[in-house]
């Protein structure tokens, strides 16, 4: 007999962004038209791919992968990663990637008529400790320019991808910086109609982690699906 | 457990789009061989095209695949089956279109696994498609055509019938080791989605 599988939660609805959102135009012909089919959590889905053992190429500290120190003010971003409940979830993998200071990824697809930076690649990756801790070294990102509408620029972010405990929980996602007057305006943003929930995207600004004369610190707990209650069986 | 600093207000953390640039993050996991010398089971390979509603090519999508190996075991702790773990396969896979939208994985034939404590689910593999565009992951899943079991799978009878098709590869009639399998975002033959 094999043990209860334990599912986890749905989101309200209203929190996890829709597919179709118009005003952020690239989604009007790559979201589906059709509701998604509703199903239940099977071992397929409360399973999931884990890292922990893996050789990982890339470090913590995107400020280090350089000749030399690279162009723009630096930050330390930390925090903890979670499950609703609170819960420390050790050993997951992050991955984080940005644009330089100057608003340019080191990407050819970005034409943005601003400078690469040859000591900045804008990549990271971590496992997080015990506590489900992790933090990155890296420099501000700045704001770019895109061609969703008329003068659109995007808030400055650092994209973060996680895999948590399951094929459920995967995340990917973006962290803002707070008081950036961008980010009313984004459609990236305002495609999460629940205002917690997009609040919540934004880190904060944080003495404990500012180094003295080196750089300021922000913190980002990121929360992921927590489990229902009561382990149920997995029936239709 | 509480937190003591941080982003304003404590709950679950949502999705954002992987936008235009996700390779640079991504690219050093991209794994689109899952197979190693050893492996027990049948090589196949998975190939197709992600398409959008103007069924033009889906130049940046990134797909990752989650499986069972051939005994329908997943590398994974809450997998309490008493099947053999297979090493040197943990069922991982993550790959990016190319400029015509098409994508290739090889890899093991899963095995089936678990629906409920009575019941099996046909052979299939889990997965979660990321572009520019979305602002949340679609994900679905990968059944094989030829396989007798998908009758019996509880997950595909609560597809409508008329939809099932577009979850199912199909063997490519000359080598049927080769799988064809596109994803349609959007029209008439709209790949299926799922929540769960």
């Amino acid at each position: 007999m094999l043990p209860p599988l334990r599912p986890y939660r749905k989101p309200a609805p209203g929190v996890q962004p829709a597919h179709l959102h118009p005003d952020y135009v690239g989604s009007i012909k790559r979201a589906p038209s059709r509701a998604l089919v509703q199903i239940p959590q099977t071992l397929s889905e409360i399973t999931g791919p884990r890292f922990e053992s893996r050789q990982l190429k890339l470090g913590a500290d995107l400020t280090a992968q350089g000749q030399a120190a690279p162009i723009g003010q630096k930050i330390v971003v930390s925090g903890r990663v979670l499950d609703e409940d609170g819960k420390p979830l050790r050993s997951t993998l992050l991955e984080i990637w940005q644009a330089n200071a100057a608003g340019r990824y080191r990407h050819p697809v970005d034409q943005h008529d601003a400078p690469l930076d040859p000591n900045f690649i804008g990549k990271g990756q971590l496992i997080t400790d015990d506590e489900g801790r992790y933090q990155f070294t890296t420099i501000k990102p700045g704001a770019y320019p895109w061609r969703n509408h008329p003068n659109a620029w995007r808030p400055a972010h650092i994209h973060f991808s996680l895999f948590g405990p399951a094929f459920a929980t995967r995340l990917v996602t973006q962290m803002y910086f707070p008081g950036d007057p961008l980010m009313p305006f984004d459609p990236i943003m305002n495609g999460i109609r629940d205002e917690g929930a997009r609040r919540r995207l934004i880190s904060s600004f944080d003495w404990r982690t500012t180094i003295p004369e080196q750089a300021l610190g922000f913190a980002f707990d990121i929360v992921l699906r927590g489990r229902l209650e009561t382990p149920m069986e997995n029936r239709p | 457990m509480t937190r003591a600093t941080g982003n304003e207000g404590f709950g679950l953390i949502v999705s954002q789009t992987v936008g235009p640039f996700f390779q640079i993050g991504f690219a050093d996991l991209y794994q689109n061989d899952l197979t190693a010398p050893g492996l027990k089971g049948k090589v196949i390979t998975i190939g197709g095209r992600v398409l959008d509603a103007d069924r033009s090519p889906v130049p940046d999508a990134v797909i990752e695949i989650w499986q069972a190996n051939s005994f329908g075991k997943y590398a994974h702790p809450e997998d309490a089956q008493d099947k053999p773990l297979d090493p040197g396969f943990n069922g991982f896979g993550r790959w990016a279109t190319d400029a015509n939208g098409t994508f290739t994985f090889r890899t093991i034939k899963p095995g089936p696994v678990p629906f409920n404590a009575e019941t099996s689910q046909a052979p299939h593999i889990n997965v979660s498609i990321f572009m520019r565009g979305l602002l949340d992951r679609l994900v679905t899943r990968v059944y094989f055509l030829d396989d007798e079991r998908n009758d019996a799978d509880a997950i595909l009878k609560m597809v409508e019938p008329e939809r099932r098709s577009t979850l199912l590869a199909q063997p490519d009639l000359a080598n049927p080791d080769r799988y064809v399998w596109n994803v349609v975002l959007q029209g008439p033959d709209e790949t299926v989605f799922f929540d769960f």
